[in-house]
């Protein structure tokens, strides 16, 4: 089965490169041979966007690297999609780096480009040291392991503790008590929002649809199966499209300046995000350091306790490394040795994968910003542990860009959230088509 | 339509100062273009206003106060950047300098040489080389860059100062451009005369059409020379260091760390600001040679 799997890609891949390049002729891809001769010292380019890389590189080049004799070298890169795409193009010339940063949601696309090498004989053992959900991401399902996972993204509730006292408010335990909450807070004060719908993050949705359940990307025997507009996801999209419609929370894009200062003057009050949230506020809202506290997202019924996930990325092998051995034992101490997680948190300030690194070291004190809650930390390593898995597909790319402008829309005008769902579905399923993938209907 | 009438009717009131509808109707013509060129200038103007004032603010004055409100944090901002990543900026804003002054000297070089043979030999295949640098003046730089990483990574010449300079080097516009300019500045008589007194081809070039050619290249010069500031995807494919970055690429590193790394607004602005300089240094000391461009056409005529 996986075997087969493994073949089906391939020729996927090859379908698109010859879709996308045209005429290119697609010689050797990749020196496919196992035999990674390890003699004398190796070399390895790792193409990362996160910040402070560089140093906490340094000590594997001087620790465990010096003595297996591996050097790395950082080359910073930035992130998003466009990244995907370069490292795609360097990998049709035979020179992608030997290790890339990827986040979840692209490891499919590369994949099924063959860019990405099986790594499970390597950092198999690595399993253990993250949640289930977060290791599912990186085999795609497969018995194949094709990154390591380095920081997560967990959902979490963020409020003004101080308003929602002022308002009368209670920190919401369910979607139906969020609504109820911001329908409150419009009367008690009508030019305050308890937040907005944005559009401009995808994944903020795609963490949404995944805590009600939702599989956008699911296989079925050789055909994929894409599951944008099903219930769950329904669900979430008129939950939030009858909140805008209604007038109870803003409709307006966040990341902009307006929406910075609504944050810093209280004018929004509350804010659905993830486990990084603490560094976009302080940035966002300078004036409320303090002022600010996080509980688990809101769940669909009471009985519930999950959250989706927004963000994180993962340390992954190219298929156009000499040294796939070394890149993998690198990757694999990177994100489970204790000394490089606390470097990685430490001058990084990432939120690491790793579940014992979650309770350690940086973590052990809340973050500047949240000061005033002082188990931060160990509320957030519980909420990460209700993380639901996720189904990520190779055009993620296709249906994060047909959600900003399809929900981006709909939020403006106000219309119905439904019908922006079913362009999403029928845009990312004509993609895959054209692209030469078998969908299911 | 309206400008038309505009233009025909000016004329018309400066011959006749006598009438009595001489003033108020010169008046009125005046207004539109004036209000329309206003109007342009603050479309572009307005923004450069931002760029200048946001840089001026603190991080925790950017999005609070008033838009055009100066802040006080430049000096802080500066120091910021000049100390991020042990002054990183600052190799990337040299980085630009020399894919900029190198690229488009020998851009201009390589347009001068071609553009005078294409103006003034006459030889087989002319007219078709020309039409093929046309269809290169309408086909966007963009759309080249990934064909051209795959070309030149076969050379093993990515991620190079190389790999950026060298799709640079040649410039279909400004071939074009030279040729335009050769065929019109440089007489052909004149040429002949060289000839007769007995000047090689090179002498010629170099002693008599080069520095006729001068305000035209020029032109080629600042062209390419802002186009290369300015471009983006080429080095984005080519390189993977980020010491050989141009300083576009590396705003946008600044920009684009990762969802759990707010964007280093402050310093992105800041950066963006300063990187402007260079540009408007250039604009200004070239412009006498523009000015030059006028005097040569009087002489001509």
């Amino acid at each position: 089965m996986p075997n087969t799997k493994r073949r089906r890609l391939f020729e996927i891949a090859a379908t698109t490169v010859a879709v996308t390049l045209g005429a290119t002729a697609l010689a050797a891809c990749g020196s496919e041979d196992d035999g990674d001769a390890q003699s004398g010292p190796v070399s390895l380019t790792y193409w990362t966007w996160t910040p402070g890389m560089d140093k906490v590189v340094d000590l594997w080049n001087k620790g465990p690297g010096k003595k297996e004799q591996i050097t790395v070298t950082v080359k910073k890169q930035a992130s998003g999609d466009t990244l995907v795409t370069k490292i795609l193009t360097a990998h049709k010339a035979g020179k992608a780096p030997d290790l890339v940063q990827a986040e979840y949601q692209a490891l499919p696309t590369l994949v099924s480009n063959d860019a990405l090498a099986d790594i499970s004989g390597e950092v198999g053992d690595a399993k253990g040291k993250f949640a289930e959900g977060v290791w599912q991401q990186t085999t795609l399902g497969t018995d194949a392991v094709y990154a390591v996972p380095q920081d997560i993204g967990p959902m979490m509730f963020y409020y003004r503790e101080d308003l929602f006292k002022k308002y009368d408010l209670t920190v919401p335990m369910t979607w139906d008590e969020f609504a109820e909450t911001a329908r409150k807070l419009k009367k008690a004060s009508p030019d305050t929002d308890l937040t907005t719908f944005s559009a401009n993050d995808s994944g903020l949705f795609a963490g949404l649809a995944q805590q009600a359940g939702a599989k956008w990307w699911t296989t079925e025997g050789d055909k994929w199966k894409v599951g944008i507009d099903d219930a769950a996801t329904q669900k979430v999209a008129k939950f939030w499209g009858d909140l805008v419609e209604e007038g109870a929370i803003d409709n307006q894009p966040m990341y902009t300046p307006a929406w910075n200062k609504a944050l810093n003057t209280g004018k929004q009050i509350a804010w659905v995000s993830a486990v990084w949230a603490p560094g976009t506020l302080s940035t966002a809202a300078p004036d409320t350091k303090g002022k600010w506290a996080m509980a688990p997202l809101p769940q669909w019924s009471g009985s519930e306790n999950v959250t989706g996930s927004w963000g994180g990325s993962s340390t992954a092998v190219t298929t156009d490394s000499g040294n796939k051995e070394a890149a993998a034992k690198f990757a694999a101490w990177l994100n489970t040795d204790g000394e490089a997680l606390n470097a990685l948190a430490k001058e990084s300030g990432i939120y690491p994968a790793s579940t014992s690194a979650q309770l350690s070291g940086a973590f052990t004190t809340p973050p500047d910003y949240f000061s005033n809650q002082a188990d931060f930390y160990t509320q957030a390593a519980e909420i990460a542990n209700t993380t639901a898995p996720s189904a990520w597909g190779p055009n993620v790319n296709v249906a994060y860009t047909s959600f900003k402008d399809a929900f981006g829309a709909a939020a403006k005008n106000k219309s119905d959230f439904t019908a922006a769902l079913k362009t999403m579905q029928d845009d990312t399923v004509a993609d895959m088509k054209k692209q030469g993938f078998e969908v299911a209907e | 339509m309206s400008s038309l009438a505009v233009r025909k009717a000016a004329p018309a009131a400066g011959t006749t100062p006598g009438t009595a509808q001489g003033p108020p109707l010169r008046r009125r013509i005046a207004l539109v273009p004036t209000i329309t060129l206003l109007l342009g200038a603050l479309y572009c103007l307005l923004p450069v206003a931002w760029v200048v004032i946001a840089s001026t603010k603190s991080g925790s004055e950017l999005f609070s106060t008033f838009t055009f409100l100066p802040g006080t944090g430049f000096a802080e901002n500066l120091s910021d950047l000049s100390a991020y990543r042990d002054g990183v900026y600052w190799q990337w804003m040299g980085n630009s300098a020399l894919y900029a002054v190198l690229g488009a000297l020998l851009s201009t070089v390589v347009s001068s040489f071609s553009g005078y043979a294409l103006a003034t030999y006459r030889f087989r295949g002319r007219e078709a080389i020309f039409n093929v640098l046309l269809a290169g003046v309408l086909m966007p730089p963009v759309i080249l860059a990934i064909p051209q990483y795959l070309l030149l990574a076969k050379v093993d010449l990515t991620d190079s100062y190389l790999s950026v300079l060298l799709p640079q080097i040649l410039s279909p516009y400004g071939v074009y451009l030279a040729r335009i300019y050769a065929a019109a500045a440089v007489p052909s008589d004149v040429v002949e005369a060289g000839r007769m007194d007995g000047a090689s081809e090179w002498r010629i070039f170099t002693r008599i059409a080069l520095p006729m050619m001068i305000p035209g290249l020029v032109t080629v010069f600042l062209f390419q020379f802002v186009a290369i500031w300015n471009n983006f995807l080429l080095p984005y494919i080519m390189l993977s260091d980020d010491e050989k970055f141009p300083i576009t690429l590396g705003l946008h590193t600044l920009l684009e760390q990762g969802a759990n790394t707010p964007a280093l607004y402050t310093l992105v602005i800041t950066g963006a600001f300063l990187a402007v300089f260079p540009l408007v240094a250039l604009f200004l000391v070239v412009q006498r040679f523009w000015s030059l461009d006028l005097l040569s056409g009087a002489v001509k005529s």
